[in-house]
């Protein structure tokens, strides 16, 4: 299992999540995990750990495919390989 | 079983996109002793095709990697073995076209600067060494992205003082042939004592003798991470600062460790080591010396300063350690000042004195390092500073270097400007006293003793 983390921080809105969930269907991306919730001043941060092996384009081509979704609805959504996070955070 | 900590993940965002975290560079390192030739032409070429074979796929794999890890990985960039070792055999009289093929090899795969131009004098010449130090300036002058280093002093060889006096003149000539850019070719020439062998950080990387065919090495960095650590821990003791800086270090370490063997295994080089330096760039959020500052100085340079940065480097170290299988390099915090916000700042405001910076490279990881001086300085006087600053190296037993830019037609006050990662600096004053005929005398120090130690 390859996995990354989808990570979408911007301003809440009705279909987050939804619209997430699909475009990453389309990739073939399955959802782990996730969890999500609103910060102060309306913050919505939500964090998705999912796997990528059997996805079904290229890395750079799913991060762009967020990004370009991202942009569409005024959030960040970024994708990261998971070693990043438990390589600075687990011993 | 999968789990998340979004604390842990928020975290890691916030460092990268706020506190500028980064990998300072992915360097490879690559020997070129296969390439000796009897015939310059022929050298040049084997040079160039093996560093555009070898470095083929580095600049790729280095974006793939950022991509992939949402990291940025400022630089990318090779060493080679000491163009003095494998020069020699053409018998030329002028290295100049080597420096022109590495640079045409840089240009070709894409890297930042490539290193190596370099000779190992400390105990003294061979005929290739003495090519090498007279090509260095015109070398340095006409390349783009070549850089130089000559190594002057070992703790267990004492200091070549007829390198020392040569030295002054190399970088003086290097600046005046690059008038025009504000003496810029000396700010890619370092003059070093213990100089080591798997040094990612340009200006000063080199693939050393006891290196592999072909290594990955990587240079970390972070000082703004460090810095906002500590605004959490503000006015609590010095113990608690060290073990701040310590479990900071232990991460973006841990980083570097990650991309390195990341970088390698794609690459298929061996993985060298990863170099736990802070390396400080003039962007905002990315200085030393703020750091200093953030434990209660008002300005780097300031009474305090020697004992602040000792106590950096010494928990920037023993974080690292750690966190990485094969630590090395020059390893510490680095304090160029053209290249860190803070410092341009304190030598701008008069409290970083040259002779400060002296003091304050007993303890970092380097020496004097992209400081402008005055053009008129005279070459004697900046051998005199390389022979200090390298005793300081040769009896400390670390490693220690210069990197002075004499800048052409210009005075204390003025500012030179280098551009990108070399940042801009104030021109700073040296001491106008004589030193003619003591860097005249020439000869060895001898190598000191290491019992008896005061």
């Amino acid at each position: 299992m390859k996995k990354a983390i989808v990570t979408v921080v911007g301003d809440d809105k009705v279909g987050i999540i939804s619209s997430v969930a699909t475009r990453l269907s389309q990739y073939q991306i399955n959802i782990l995990d996730i969890t999500q919730t609103i910060m102060k001043d309306d913050v919505f941060v939500m964090l998705a750990l999912v796997d990528i092996e059997q996805a079904s384009a290229p890395f750079h081509e799913v991060k762009e495919g967020l990004d370009a979704l991202g942009q569409a609805m005024g959030l960040s959504i970024r994708i990261q390989r998971e070693d990043i996070f438990n390589s600075m955070h687990k011993v | 079983m999968a789990t998340m900590n979004p604390h842990e993940i928020l975290e890691t965002i916030r460092m990268i996109d706020q506190e500028n975290l980064d990998i300072r560079t992915i360097t490879m390192g690559i020997s070129l002793r296969d390439c000796v030739s009897d015939s310059m032409g022929r050298l040049c070429e084997k040079i160039y095709d093996k560093i555009c074979r070898t470095a083929r796929d580095l600049v790729r794999t280095g974006r793939d990697i950022e991509e992939e890890y949402g990291i940025p990985i400022v630089n990318k960039r090779i060493s080679v073995t000491p163009v003095s070792m494998i020069a020699e055999g053409t018998g030329a009289s002028d290295y100049t076209p080597i420096a022109r093929a590495l640079d045409r090899a840089a240009k070709e795969v894409g890297v930042n600067f490539i290193g190596g131009f370099s000779a190992l004098v400390h105990k003294g010449y061979t005929a290739g060494d003495r090519t090498l130090i007279r090509s260095i300036a015109e070398s340095l002058a006409t390349t783009e992205y070549v850089c130089s280093s000559v190594n002057v002093g070992t703790t267990k060889a004492g200091i070549n003082m007829d390198a020392v006096a040569e030295m002054g003149g190399v970088i003086k000539r290097a600046a005046e042939l690059t008038a025009g850019q504000d003496g810029l070719a000396a700010a890619k020439l370092v003059v070093f004592c213990n100089a080591v062998e798997d040094n990612p950080f340009m200006a000063g990387a080199f693939h050393g003798p006891g290196e592999p065919e072909c290594v990955i090495n990587v240079g970390v960095s972070g000082p703004g991470v460090v810095k906002s650590a500590l605004e959490a821990v503000r006015g609590k003791p010095f113990d608690v600062v060290a073990e701040t800086v310590k479990r900071t270090a232990f991460r973006i370490t841990r980083m570097g460790q990650l991309v390195a063997r990341e970088a390698s295994r794609r690459l298929q080089v061996p993985f060298g080591i990863v170099d736990l330096s802070l390396a400080p760039t003039p962007a905002v959020g990315d200085s030393v010396a703020h750091i200093l500052t953030e434990m209660g100085l008002e300005m780097a340079g300031a009474p305090g300063t020697t004992a602040a940065l000792a106590l950096l480097n010494d928990a920037v170290k023993k974080g690292g350690v750690m966190a990485s299988s094969h630590v090395g390099g020059l390893s510490g915090a680095f304090i160029p000042v053209s290249e860190d916000a803070g410092m341009i700042e304190a030598a701008e405001a008069g409290a970083l004195t040259l002779e400060k910076l002296e003091a304050m490279t007993c303890v970092c990881s380097v020496g004097l390092d992209m400081i402008a001086v005055p053009g008129d300085t005279p070459a004697e006087t900046l051998s005199a500073i390389i022979a200090d600053e390298a005793a300081i190296g040769m009896i400390n037993q670390k490693t220690t270097a210069v990197r002075i830019i004499p800048a052409p037609g210009k005075i204390v006050g003025d500012s030179v400007e280098f551009g990108g990662l070399l940042g801009h600096a104030p021109v700073m004053a040296v001491n106008r006293f004589g030193c003619g005929d003591f860097i005249r005398r020439g000869g060895r120090i001898p190598a000191p003793i290491h019992s008896l130690r005061n």
